[in-house]
């Protein structure tokens, strides 16, 4: 494995199985009594966040704190970053305190590869802009894997506002490498310019591809971040994308259903089909936690070079 | 191959393994409070195997799980970061029985004081015992074992090396000689 995790597309299919096997072992963990291993004594992890991000930043913290690594939390809002310290200079206010792991969330896409330049420390990007979110691609294939069985040949598809969606481009990486075969369903208008070169297909009509998927994964629409008319309304939307109950009563019997959260019901997703048996939705969370713990000590458990 | 040698073939493998059921039985009074866990992956195989022959020796059925030591290992940052092994408990789990740790060879001592710490974690036993297929000195640590299938004797620089039927295709334990692979 590579010294950080910044992308998706870092990791060659050993590697990202192995941070999926080694998960399924720490899974167990969180079914004892005593949630808690020795391995990462000593370490200490900080919390780098810029952006809200309520539940990737406990998720990241409480597995720092299974495997009894130290945490920092640190948010922009209230720290000196509000009084105008620049990204290199918090980098190295936190290399000064010697973080063996930093895990950055930031609007900017492309601030944890500078920032691993800076640090001597592990760099885990928890969200980059609109660019990745590799450690929620690990945990939607970890969930479609607990699920299915298998990645291989599974047929997963991925609907809604990819354009501003850095789950949608890590996952489509990651999934890639795993051997699934991945379909982007969206207006034309919510899917980037460079999504021809993605090792994925395109398609506009969700209908059509229902029928043949084995994961139906759907994305939040980021309302925060529609400053253009991408669609003319948000009825219009839900009507051609949302995943109500008759879209759900077309997908094959056995497919399940994914929001990497937090969802829009009623907008994206239908409530009884956010919360049918066949939804992920709740376990994704607990998986988040499993699988961080996974990258966390494969990362910081070993020697640092 | 030329330096090395096996110290054990099959049958004693057999033979040692059903001393030691034996033994555990008659020291733990019939074995009604054990449970035999292993320590991945070959000390899981061989509890399993100790589990059947308690069995079928005296019809009571041993539970059998595996524990895995990696994440309690002292030198985890002396390598790269490991594969894990698996932890499977019994259903009833372990608290307030025999535990009896299995594990192939017992050298320095610390992989059972790192079984031991992750024991800890995992239950309050009312006793733990250690099986071993072979013991082959240089402790590091104050640990001995309660069960011994062959103690052999060792240089610091030799290897041994256990193969078993379900992971290696054939029972045998090696002994090898320094630089021998």
């Amino acid at each position: 494995m590579n010294r950080h995790l910044i992308s998706a597309g870092d990791l060659a299919k050993d590697d990202a199985l192995l941070i999926l096997d080694t998960a399924e072992e720490l899974a167990r963990v969180s079914e004892r009594s005593i949630k808690k291993l020795p391995t990462l004594r000593g370490r200490t992890v900080v919390n780098l966040f810029f952006e809200d991000s309520t539940r990737t930043r406990i998720s990241f913290e409480a597995a720092a704190k299974r495997l009894s690594a130290d945490v920092i939390n640190f948010s922009a809002k209230g720290s000196s970053v509000s009084k105008g310290e620049s990204l290199k200079d918090t980098a190295l206010t936190l290399e000064a305190m010697g973080a063996d792991a930093v895990v950055i969330r930031h609007s900017a896409s492309g601030a944890p590869y500078r920032l691993a330049t800076w640090v001597h420390g592990s760099v885990v990007n928890a969200g980059d802009g609109t660019h990745e979110h590799p450690t929620q691609a690990l945990l939607d294939a970890f969930s479609m894997r607990r699920r299915l069985g298998g990645l291989e040949g599974r047929k997963v598809t991925i609907v809604g506002d990819v354009l501003h969606s850095r789950v949608a481009r890590s996952n489509v990486l990651l999934l890639h490498t795993l051997g699934a075969e991945v379909t982007l369903v969206a207006p034309p208008t919510l899917l980037p310019v460079s999504v021809g070169s993605w090792p994925c297909e395109v398609s506009y009509d969700l209908d059509a591809v229902l029928p043949k998927s084995d994961v139906v994964m759907m994305l939040r629409v980021q309302k925060e971040r529609m400053n253009a008319a991408y669609f003319p309304s948000e009825r219009e939307y839900s009507r051609r994308y949302g995943l109500d109950r008759d879209r759900f009563a077309k997908m094959p019997d056995d497919a399940i259903v994914m929001h990497p959260g937090p969802m829009n019901r009623g907008m994206e997703i239908a409530a009884e089909v956010a919360d049918s048996a066949r939804s992920t939705i709740v376990e994704q969370v607990a998986n988040g936690v499993t699988i961080r713990m996974a990258v966390l000590y494969l990362l910081l458990g070993g020697e640092i070079a | 191959m030329s330096d090395s040698r096996a110290v054990l073939e099959a049958p004693d493998i057999h033979r040692a393994l059903t001393r030691i059921a034996h033994e555990i039985l008659e020291r733990t009074k019939g074995a009604g409070d054990v449970v035999l866990l292993g320590i991945p992956t070959r000390g899981a195989t061989l509890a399993r195997r100790l589990g059947d022959r308690i069995e079928r020796f005296e019809g009571v059925k041993a539970p059998v799980g595996s524990i895995d030591i990696t994440m309690y290992r002292d030198d985890l940052r002396r390598g790269p970061a490991r594969p894990l092994g698996r932890t499977e408990l019994p259903p009833d789990g372990i608290d307030g029985r025999v535990v009896v740790l299995v594990d192939d060879v017992l050298y320095s001592g610390r992989t059972v004081r790192a079984a031991l710490d992750a024991l800890n974690d995992l239950g309050r036993p009312a006793a733990v015992q250690l099986a071993t297929l072979v013991d082959r000195g240089h402790r590091e640590l104050p640990i001995r074992a309660d069960y011994v299938g062959k103690n052999l004797p060792t240089a610091k620089s030799e290897k041994v090396k256990v193969y078993l039927e379900e992971t290696d295709g054939r029972d045998a334990v090696l002994l090898m000689k320094e630089g021998a692979r």
